[in-house]
């Protein structure tokens, strides 16, 4: 089934693959034609991140990823990523759940082209268009520009549709049988939500949290005119690797990349646990 | 259907906390989305249309506009015939590896656009890269030139047509294939007669996300593109070159043409993806 809107980064349990065919000749071809494709666009340049990291040796690596300012960066960077990913799952939920079952709700049509805007806006684009309702000319006077708080309202921006359509397509298809007979045998909303439909939604909310995560750690072009790039104070771990690769230090610019990576590979691996596990229970 | 209209009529009479929740998602995403969105709008047209019609008649901008275009639409085609091809292999065949494969091909969302621009900057770079000598001797540069602004859009954008496509295929099956197939049709006449009608507005999909995604590109981008004006500088890069150098009002309006095909995308997928499944 595919779900009823965009989602653009919804877990693909389906694409736990059912046996197939074997391989004939040209799709072997096929095959051997997409992974070297692949490999020179993918593999081979996140292999190069990896080995270029670990030239200098253990020492080296250490020291350039425990450099004050490269620390500081990367605390801010997944200490807000944490935080909003925190929010995303209260609100992303609350979302899904107004997206999907407040069916008498005449805005949901415009929530859920709004839910879409920050996946398929420009990143560049994103920090200016909340410079504009936060930054110096903001017509609510505030001003968040330059400071640790634009740095949150920007990752909060780019992960908004990640819990939202992870948990939404399995809101849809939950069977209200269960919600309706503990209704009728007194239980409160509340626990009804609490003891029923939310344990039938944790993985979705996991997997969408993890994503949300992942997206506001390796976050980059939202941040350029919004935050101010602040050594020690606004500086995230991307900016941290653009500048050392315009000062030419591939090396450390590598280092410190290779600390990215090893985040998403762990996000990645879990989402695969948690699907795995949705998928033994469907 | 049916039968969940009826039988939740107490959880469908709107109670105060429903109310409640409305008002905190719409307050929520107004606050967040529309408004700041919509003073792009403001500001792009605060001095009239002088801004609009400045970076429209400004060579640089325009020379810059036609690169995202072509960079964008190459991006696409590429990932387009990647994508489906990939997405019959991980659906209709068995080979080893089949599972990493599948899991890895979702890494280029989850990797910072930096990261991307620095991996291929590594292998394909000029000076040091590990091929980029032996490609520039060859008289092909990649760093600092179209080739490599196109590797990296299509990096950033890869997983797109895949994940549309793919869920697709499960579901109808190969059953006609099948048939097709039994009775005389070739490989390309079953692709073509069979898998890609069925196929079709999973592969649109993916093209319009992948289109606005490619568009869009900024980080990796940077990274390997140099930024040269009136060479390889891209519309995102255009938006932040204008904003720093102070020209507010070319910076909103060059991010108000990047924002109306952004929204002109999301309303194409959601009027044409069907409203229930089945």
């Amino acid at each position: 089934m595919t779900s009823a809107t965009l989602a653009p980064d919804r877990p693909a349990p389906r694409r736990t693959v059912r046996s197939g065919r074997r391989l004939t000749r040209a799709s072997g071809l096929g095959l051997g034609v997409a992974m070297l494709w692949f490999s020179l666009l993918v593999l081979i340049p996140l292999t190069a991140v990896v080995v270029t990291a670990s030239d200098g040796g253990w020492a080296e690596f250490w020291a350039t990823v425990t450099n004050q300012q490269t620390l500081a960066a990367i605390e801010l960077t997944v200490g807000t990523a944490f935080l909003v990913t925190l929010i995303n799952i209260v609100m992303g939920t609350t979302i899904a759940w107004v997206l999907v079952r407040d069916d008498r709700f005449v805005g949901r049509r415009v929530l859920e082209v709004l839910i879409d805007i920050p996946f398929a806006l420009p990143t560049i684009v994103a920090g200016l268009v909340l410079l504009s309702l936060y930054g110096p000319d903001s017509p609510l006077g505030v001003n968040i520009a330059n400071t640790r708080v634009a740095v949150f309202f920007a990752f909060l921006f780019v992960t908004l549709p990640f819990v939202v359509r992870t948990v939404q397509p399995v809101l849809a298809e939950l069977d209200r049988e269960a919600e309706e007979a503990a209704a009728s045998l007194g239980a409160s909303r509340f626990t009804v939500f609490r003891r029923i439909i939310l344990p039938s939604l944790t993985p979705a909310i996991a997997a969408g949290a993890a994503l949300s995560f992942a997206r506001g750690v390796s976050e980059y072009g939202s941040l350029v005119l919004l935050s101010g790039n602040l050594p020690m104070r606004t500086e995230v771990t991307s900016v941290r690797i653009l500048s050392s690769i315009e000062n030419d230090n591939l090396e450390g610019a590598a280092a410190v990349a290779a600390v990215l990576l090893v985040i998403s590979f762990v996000v990645i691996v879990a989402v695969d646990v948690i699907q795995r596990r949705v998928v033994r229970r469907g | 259907m049916a039968d969940r209209r009826t039988g939740t009529a107490v959880h469908n009479r709107p109670g105060p906390a429903r109310h409640v929740l409305r008002l905190v998602v719409t307050v929520y995403l107004v606050l967040l989305v529309a408004w700041p969105v919509a003073l792009v709008g403001r500001n792009a047209f605060g001095n009239g249309l002088t801004d609009l019609e400045g970076i429209l008649n400004d060579p640089d901008v325009v020379h810059a506009l036609r690169l995202t275009v072509t960079v964008a639409v190459t991006a696409v085609l590429i990932n387009t015939v990647f994508g489906v091809g990939i997405s019959l292999l991980l659906v209709r065949y068995d080979f080893p590896g089949k599972r990493l494969l599948n899991a890895l091909l979702d890494v280029p969302l989850s990797v910072s656009p930096i990261v991307v621009g620095l991996a291929l900057v590594l292998v394909y770079g000029g000076r040091s890269g590990w091929f980029g000598p032996t490609l520039e001797s060859a008289g092909f540069q990649v760093i600092f030139a179209t080739p490599g602004i196109v590797l990296a859009t299509v990096f950033v954008a890869l997983p797109l047509v895949i994940r549309e496509v793919v869920p697709v295929l499960q579901e109808v099956g190969d059953e006609q294939e099948q048939a097709a197939r039994s009775l005389g049709a070739g490989a390309v006449q079953t692709f073509l007669r069979i898998t890609l009608p069925t196929i079709k507005w999973g592969v649109v999909y993916g093209v319009v996300l992948s289109l606005a995604r490619s568009l869009g590109e900024f980080g990796a981008v940077k990274v390997v593109s140099g930024n040269v004006l009136g060479q390889t500088r891209t519309a995102t890069l255009v938006v932040e070159e204008k904003y720093l150098n102070f020209d507010k009002g070319g910076a909103y309006a060059t991010a108000l043409l990047l924002t109306l095909v952004a929204v002109a995308a999301i309303i194409v997928v959601s009027v044409l993806r069907p409203k229930e499944p089945r």
